[in-house]
Formats: C-alpha cells, structure tokens, sequence
C-alpha cells in the first residue's frame, strides 16, 4: 500500500499538489509513482520564471529504470525549484510528499479543482490500475 | 500471469517487484536496486536465474555438431567442466543467441541458453543436432541461481554439502563440476567472482535460504542489467539479435577464426565482415554531461555519421552514466548523444567499466 495524504490534491499522471498558505502550489510525485520508477538518480529541473500550460512538461524524473516526464498540473509559473534533487535525488524515493517536492508555481489563474483528483478518487485510479 | 520458478514464493514473501521477463514472473527488485547492485559489488548477491533454458546435448559426434553450430571453437574445451562463452549464428551471420556451453564428457555437452529465446534455440539446435545424430534434451526439471560477489563463493560453500565446499572452491574460473545432484560453476554475469548453481527444482528453496541466510541479498533482474552493463556484458536482443553480427556487438573476440577450415554456421558472411572497413564499431560511452543515456538513443559523431546506443543506465558503482554503443567505422574518441532533444557530451571509454569492485575507466 502507497501513502496517500489526505491533505493534498492528486493527477492522473501520479502527481501531488498542495495549495500553500500563500497562494502558490508546491508539486511532486507521489509515493505509488517513486515506487513504480525505483531508485531515482537524475532529475531534471526547469528554470525559475518559466511560464508553464497545464499537461506541459516541466521536469523529468529518472531512475534506474526509466525516465519519466513530470507534467504541470495547472498553469502557471515556476517560482522555485528543488535543488537539493540535483544532489540527492533519492530524496524523490525517501519522502516523496515532503523532502522530496520537486517545483513550487504560483498559479496564473483560480485553479480549477474539476481538473484534479482528491484523495479518493486517486485511490481508486490506484485501485483500477492494481486490479 | 507467466511462468513462475520454483523461488517464486520466496520471492513474493521478500516483498519483491514482480515483472514478466520473457513469459516469466520474476523479480525486479526487493526494495532498492542500487543496494541490491552495491551488495554484489562488496559483499554477495544472490539471483534467481531459474527461467533460463538448460539443454543437454549427447551423441558420439556432439563435439563435431557443436563446432559445426558454433562460432567460438568447443575444441577448446578440454577439461571436464570447462566452459565457453559463444554465439549461435545464422547463414548471415547475425546472432540467433549467445551463451554458455559447458563440457561434461567426450558424449556430453550442457549449454544455457536466454528464456526469451528458447523456442527458436531449441529449434534451431534439433534442427541441426539430427544430421549428427546428437539427442537434444532441455533439463525444465533444473533451478538455476547465481551467487555473485567477492565474498559469494565463502559464504556459498556451506550451501553446497560440506563433501562438496572444498573441491567447488578450488574451481578455476570458467570452470564448473557437478556436485551430487548440483552442477556448480566458476561463472556470472555480474564481473564479479561467485558461482551459478543448478539444481533439482525441489531443492533450490533451501538452496535459496541457505545463501540468505549466510549473508547473500536477493538480487532481481534490475541490479542483474546495471551489473551486466558495467561489465560490459552483451545482453541478447539489446546489443545483438538476428540482423547483427558478433563483429558489430563487440563480440569478435568470441569468433574462433583458426582454424581456418571449421565450417561453423555464419563463417561465410562474417569472413566477408571482417574484411569491410565500413564495419561498424562497438564501444563503452561515458556520459560527461548531466543526465542518463538510454537504449536506442542517437549517437552522432561529427563528420562521420550515426550511431545508436544498445544498452544505456546509471551506474552505481561509477555515480554516472555509461552506456554501449553500435557506431560509425572511424578513429574518434567524442561524441554526442540526442537525449530528448539536447546533445550531451559522451567520451568513448576502452570497457569493461568495472570489474572485480574497481572502476576500470578514467572518470
């Protein structure tokens, strides 16, 4: 069983958001998603400033196994980066929800919820792809 | 759901990852693969090798069949248990797999052949084995697992039966002798020391545990590719397959050329290879810039053309990546690689990348 925290809002593409107290979304991925990569060991990061669509690609996660794109899940614009992964990717496979974050974006808009998965249906997209 | 080995319920119990490789269910890795891979590099590992194809080859003319069949020269083999690694080629020339062939007695050859392949192996081999009258037996009754490390073959002695330890460790490398119901083998495909054993179904758990148990971590088939890749092992249907030659795989060394009138399968079309300088290269890339290479990605080298990597990852061992590579003829050291769009730095390094525990290359 993955760890799924209650608090945060969740893609189809295996990816965790939370809204911060200021107003930007900081944004990773999930447990289920390190686990299903295996040990991480380059992530590629964009730069601060860059301006991203919703579903484009902002960053790159590779492990062992394979690369993986990392998608942003709302529009927005990159305000920081975590660059202790360029170090420490395995930081990605130790705490993916808190060490582990990979971007933080201030969105350009309201963000609109409809497009995102709460908990509960990301446990059951979990469920669907186990059975 | 595939084909399972008699370790798979150990496997499950450790908490694996569980994928298909070639119809079987097998291991991918119980946790972490980097630990997985660091422990063979400095202590031991154990493999579960099971879905591999064991097939016994008898007959007064086996050796005549085998030196017909393959392109490295079963001639060689002399001692009993002595092993040797060739390819099995087609008219053209191209790999219709590679392997180990062991030598048993002057009527008996084993050899272990890739699970992916089997079908068309055992094929190929009856095929040809009726012309010398050689019966082809495959052995689906036998475990197969390899204990791999600098501490693997200590540590595995005991596993054996103590009427057995002190002659299996005194094997030579490349060497195997059967063991009671065991065949155990000076052999890997890790490059590092240790032994694969085969064994009656039945007994391969306790087998298993007993290596555990001794201080050897289960290991799946994801440490098993980083640890080939260092040592620069060619695997089948990566770095060669039916439309490439041990001459492009970097596996020239395993053509056995004199002498020159052994008419093995594919001679013709490899004589014509060797003499085109067009031949393409194969070599060890180390990546010099951030990232991680990957199979099929393009290799371009300035003013002389394309190439392609085989087999591409991060080593562990080295904290970069490596790769290997089929590229243009030509006398260059640099390159370039299209990842994802970005040309990165790679050097061409002289392989293996490691061996033995130590890094082998200039990083």
């Amino acid at each position: 069983m993955s760890e799924l925290p209650g608090d945060l809002l969740y893609t189809n593409d295996h990816e965790w958001l939370r809204r911060e107290d200021d107003g930007s979304v900081t944004v990773g991925v999930t447990d289920h998603a390190q686990a299903a990569l295996g040990d991480l060991v380059y992530v590629e990061l964009p730069e601060v400033g860059l301006e991203v669509d919703i579903g484009g690609d902002m960053a790159v996660v590779e492990s062992v196994k394979a690369a993986s794109d990392v998608y942003a899940p709302i529009d927005g614009t990159i305000t920081a980066i975590n660059e202790e992964l360029a170090d420490d990717p395995e930081r990605i496979n130790a705490d993916p929800y808190g060490d582990g974050w990979i971007v933080k974006l201030q969105p350009s808009g309201a963000i609109d919820e409809s497009e995102l998965l709460s908990p509960e249906a990301y446990q059951s997209l979990l469920d669907e792809e186990d059975a | 759901m595939g084909s399972k080995t008699p370790l798979y319920d150990r496997h499950v119990a450790a908490g694996a990852r569980i994928v298909d490789f070639g119809g079987w269910d097998m291991p991918l890795h119980y946790g972490s693969q980097k630990e997985e891979h660091h422990a063979v590099r400095n202590n031991a590992g154990v493999f579960d090798v099971s879905h591999m194809t064991i097939v016994d080859l008898e007959g007064e003319r086996v050796r005549d069949f085998l030196r017909h069949l393959l392109a490295n020269d079963v001639a060689k083999l002399k001692e009993s248990g002595k092993a040797l690694y060739t390819c099995m080629l087609n008219e053209s020339g191209g790999v219709i797999d590679d392997l180990i062939v062991y030598f048993m007695h002057d009527s008996w050859f084993r050899v272990v052949v890739n699970a992916a392949t089997r079908d068309k192996d055992l094929a190929w081999i009856r095929k040809h084995a009726e012309d010398f009258d050689v019966s082809v037996d495959e052995r689906a009754e036998l475990a197969m697992i390899a204990v791999q490390g600098p501490n693997a073959r200590e540590l595995a002695a005991p596993c054996l039966g103590a009427e057995w330890a002190e002659q299996a460790l005194a094997l030579k490398l490349f060497t195997g002798m059967e063991a009671g119901e065991l065949f155990v083998a000076r052999t890997g495909y890790t490059g590092e020391d240790g032994w694969e054993i085969l064994m009656p179904a039945g007994r391969a758990p306790a087998i298993w545990d007993c290596l555990v148990s001794g201080g050897a971590a289960p290991c799946g088939l994801g440490a098993r590719d980083t640890l080939r890749l260092e040592a620069a092992m060619n695997l089948y249907g990566s770095d060669m397959d039916e439309t490439i030659s041990p001459l492009e795989a970097g596996l020239g060394w395993t053509v056995a050329w004199e002498p020159d009138d052994r008419d093995f399968i594919g001679r013709a079309a490899l004589e014509k290879q060797r003499a085109d300088s067009a031949t393409r290269r194969f070599a060890g890339l180390l990546l010099e810039d951030k990232g991680v290479l990957r199979n099929h990605q393009r290799v371009v080298v300035d003013s002389i053309g394309d190439g392609e990597i085989t087999s591409g990852g991060f080593s562990p061992t080295i904290g970069r990546s490596i790769a290997l590579a089929r590229l243009p003829a030509g006398d260059y050291d640099r390159a370039q690689v299209d990842v994802r769009g970005k040309l990165l730095r790679v050097r061409i390094v002289k392989t293996p990348f490691v061996r033995n525990g130590q890094v082998r290359i200039e990083v």
